[in-house]
């Protein structure tokens, strides 16, 4: 049955350089002396470390726990004793190191205990936690943990596709794969159908890999799964997911959304052969594919446990005295690493040793003459030029505005541009540019949240406590009150006798104006004092006052007494100097106020 | 004559209850100038540019009594926007507000400290935890890096600690200028 076949626009077609790697079956890599193992290895949360140095490690033990949903665990690749956990320069373009788990393999390859599951019989979230322990990635490249992409749609048909495009040049890990693990890989294949519910089941492989194609069909008749193998024109970048889907089921993901909402979803043929091997063999993901190229005598493909140093894999494949580079990925995408020795981790498909001959240097980059060759072969259907445009003028506003997050950085615009200028480094560097800004800006806006709310718990604490003030002395105010009424009672009516008081008091001060009798030296003033005011609030501070110094003059201080005329002197001179420092802060404060 | 009157008159009558009710209808609560000179400020709350926050600094810049290079932790490039939001010339950061310095994290050395809370108080964003007599720490995502908490702190345990790059934050180099080798030059 022929299938219609759609079309995406734009697109190149560079020497492929394929040949070489797929003359010889994959082997496996030779155990390295040691094995420098990253904990973050994919999209997400970084994995925290559960074992130390010094202890000794089982191939397929977990070294590393997922950290949150999205995230997934890292595995020992072979047995042998913890060296280090420590930063360890990492497989990226910046050099910078990351906490890694240096491994010192002891040649046993001594297995942990493996349990197959069988996942008819399991209920989705096992699986999908099953794949997260067993640190299972997309290994096409983008390395998004493959458990949050198996969620069936209950409303919706949904087509599987396994990308085998392989679309960059040098680069044959999938096409090896396919040719010898084809079983294994429909194996998984069958899995990924089950937890999506998927009814069709679509193998997208480019018409330059026949073999591969051919071993996909029979592996399919073999099972006796309908799966259908579709043979696409060989066109840069076919493999990218939005372009195999597009080609494949005319389906045109559009911006903002993903290719689930439309019943798509696309998985690469290695992450198949992982969910296979993860849950119908047991084992965590701890080696993967790796074509070795470039400038290196036997360019192949080898199985290679993660945390292998590339220098190592160059070696092994005789790489020529020239390579000055290691680069991970093709040469389209790729990145080149800041040293050889950088471990292989689960995003590494390929490594490319590269010379000066091989890869010379671009000419120098001339201005943009707005010829739009960059339009024509952009396949997400940009305008590059105008995003070089904003890239480089810092005008990120802008260039969001033309989707620079739509561009896959596939490097068709950069691979066609007469002027030679590397674009995609311009949108590389508008993106992490944007990125960082996004985080100031959120921590900024946090930040300030968190002013807010603090200046106004400030507000509220000082007005709780005000208000507790006059709450206690309100309550004190009203028992005095309580006292003070049944006090001023004896001279008759209260109101009267205050107003009458205040006349007398006004015009002729006379000792008879108290109407108590001067019982205790006390309740002298207070009567007195309350009549005038009118007001019984005041004349009871007063009264207070009043009695407090009295007290204050009552108590004389015993340890002064029988002194020796020496101490007094002594006494003299520190109140003297006490009197000058209280006048000194009192001439500070009053600075400071003013 | 009179009718021409008439109608002026009307026409200004109405136009100014027009007026009149649109200037209550949309009226705009607060000032809408300082919340945009907010957002260009790092809301590190440092005090530096010697107003109690960064909201009061805005309010100052948009009132014009402040001016706008008084802001280390927003470096060159805060003062840039500000100048661009405010169509004011740009300024070289003022040297009497302090310096720009790389993006800090405070750090508390937890066998020094003493517990005593000083560095709670000062904190503005509260990303200090810990209670009287027990250890402090640092909620370091929290952290504004502004210092405030440095001086009350009497045993001075706590430390300025530069954000370094991680692989997650790395950001590509502006491509446009390349350093060219010296045997290169020779050659041009």
């Amino acid at each position: 049955m022929m299938r219609e076949l759609f079309n995406f626009h734009g697109g190149v077609k560079p020497e492929t350089n394929k040949a070489q790697s797929t003359r010889e079956p994959i082997v496996v890599a030779p155990l390295p002396p040691h094995l420098v193992v990253p904990l973050h290895q994919s999209i997400g949360g970084t994995p925290h470390p559960l074992v130390q140095a010094g202890e000794r490690v089982l191939k397929g033990q977990r070294i590393g726990a997922a950290d949150g949903n999205v995230s997934a665990a890292v595995h020992a690749p072979t047995s042998g004793k913890i060296v280090a956990v420590e930063p360890r320069v990492m497989a990226h373009t910046s050099g910078l190191a990351m906490l890694s788990v240096v491994i010192e393999p002891d040649g046993e390859e001594a297995w942990m205990p493996l349990y197959p599951s069988n996942y008819r019989s399991m209920q989705p979230d096992e699986i999908r936690d099953t794949l997260r322990d067993a640190g299972v990635v997309g290994l096409g490249g983008a390395v998004f943990p493959s458990h949050l992409k198996l969620k069936g749609a209950r409303d919706k048909r949904m087509t599987l596709i396994l990308n085998g495009a392989e679309c960059e040049p040098y680069i044959t890990c999938d096409d090896m794969l396919m040719r010898e693990r084809a079983q294994d890989i429909l194996r998984g294949a069958q899995i990924m159908r089950h937890m999506l519910g998927a009814q069709d089941v679509l193998i997208g492989i480019e018409d330059n890999k026949p073999e591969a194609a051919q071993a996909m069909r029979e592996a399919a008749r073999a099972l006796g799964e309908r799966m259908d193998v579709v043979v696409v024109p060989t066109r840069y970048p076919a493999g990218g997911a939005k372009q195999l889907i597009r080609v494949l089921t005319g389906i045109e993901v559009p911006h903002g959304s993903r290719s689930t909402d439309y019943g798509v979803q696309c998985f690469n043929v290695g992450t198949a052969y992982a969910i296979h091997e993860t849950l119908n063999l047991g084992r965590p993901l701890i080696s993967r594919i790796v074509t070795v190229s470039g400038n290196v005598e036997r360019p192949r493909n080898y199985e290679v446990l993660f945390g292998t140093p590339m220098s190592h894999l160059v070696k092994l494949a005789g790489g020529r005295p020239d390579t000055d580079r290691t680069i991970m990925g093709g040469p389209m995408m790729g990145y080149l690493m800041p040293n050889p020795d950088v471990p292989v981790v689960k995003a590494t498909n390929c490594v490319i040793a590269g010379s000066r001959a091989m890869f010379p240097p671009p000419p120098p980059e001339m201005p943009c003459i707005r010829c739009t060759a960059c339009v024509d072969v952009c396949p997400a259907d940009l305008q590059p030029h105008e995003m070089y445009w904003f890239a480089r003028a810092k005008n990120f506003g802008k260039a969001q505005e033309y989707h620079l997050f739509d561009c896959i950085e596939c490097g068709c615009c950069a691979y066609v541009c007469p002027s030679h200028i590397p674009l995609v480094d311009y949108y590389r560097f508008a993106k992490t540019e944007i990125w960082a800004r996004e985080r100031d800006k959120a921590a900024a806006d946090s930040a300030r949240e968190r002013f807010e709310f603090r200046t106004f718990r400030e507000e509220r604490e000082k007005e709780e406590k005000a208000a507790k003030l006059a709450a206690k002395t309100a309550a004190g105010r009203q028992t005095a009150e309580k006292k003070a009424v049944p006090a001023a009672a004896p001279a008759g009516d209260a109101l009267q006798a205050a107003a009458a008081a205040a006349q007398a008091e006004g015009t002729v001060a006379t000792p008879s104006a108290p109407p108590q009798p001067a019982t205790a030296d006390l309740s002298a003033p207070v009567a007195a004092e309350t009549a005038p005011a009118a007001d019984p609030k005041k004349a009871l501070i007063e009264a207070a006052i009043e009695r407090a110094r009295k007290q204050r003059e009552a108590v004389s201080p015993k340890n002064t007494d029988n002194l020796s005329d020496a101490k007094r002197a002594e006494i003299a001179e520190i109140e003297a100097r006490r009197a000058k420092i209280r006048e000194m802060a009192k001439t500070h404060d009053e600075d400071g106020a003013s | 004559m009179l009718s021409a009157l008439l109608i002026m008159a009307l026409g200004a009558v109405v136009l100014g209850a027009a007026l009149g009710w649109a200037s209550i209808k949309f009226k705009v609560e607060g000032d809408p100038l300082v919340d945009k000179v907010d957002a260009i400020l790092p809301q590190t709350q440092c005090g530096q540019c010697g107003f109690p926050g960064c909201r009061p600094y805005a309010t100052a810049i948009a009132k014009g009594e402040a001016d706008i290079n008084q802001c280390p932790p927003g470096g060159e490039e805060g003062i840039r926007k500000l100048a661009d939001l405010l169509g004011r010339e740009f300024k070289p950061l003022n040297a009497e507000h302090g310096v720009e310095k790389p993006k800090s994290v405070a750090i508390i050395d937890e066998a020094t400290c003493i517990g005593c809370t000083l560095c709670i108080q000062a904190c503005p964003v509260d990303a200090i935890v810990g209670a009287a007599k027990q250890m402090h720490t640092i909620v370091a995502p929290l952290c504004t890096g502004c210092e405030l908490c440095l001086p009350p702190c009497p045993v001075n345990c706590i430390t300025m600690q530069p954000i370094g790059e991680t692989v997650e934050t790395w950001k590509w180099k502006y491509p446009v200028i390349e350093i060219k080798p010296a045997e290169d030059k020779k050659a041009a």
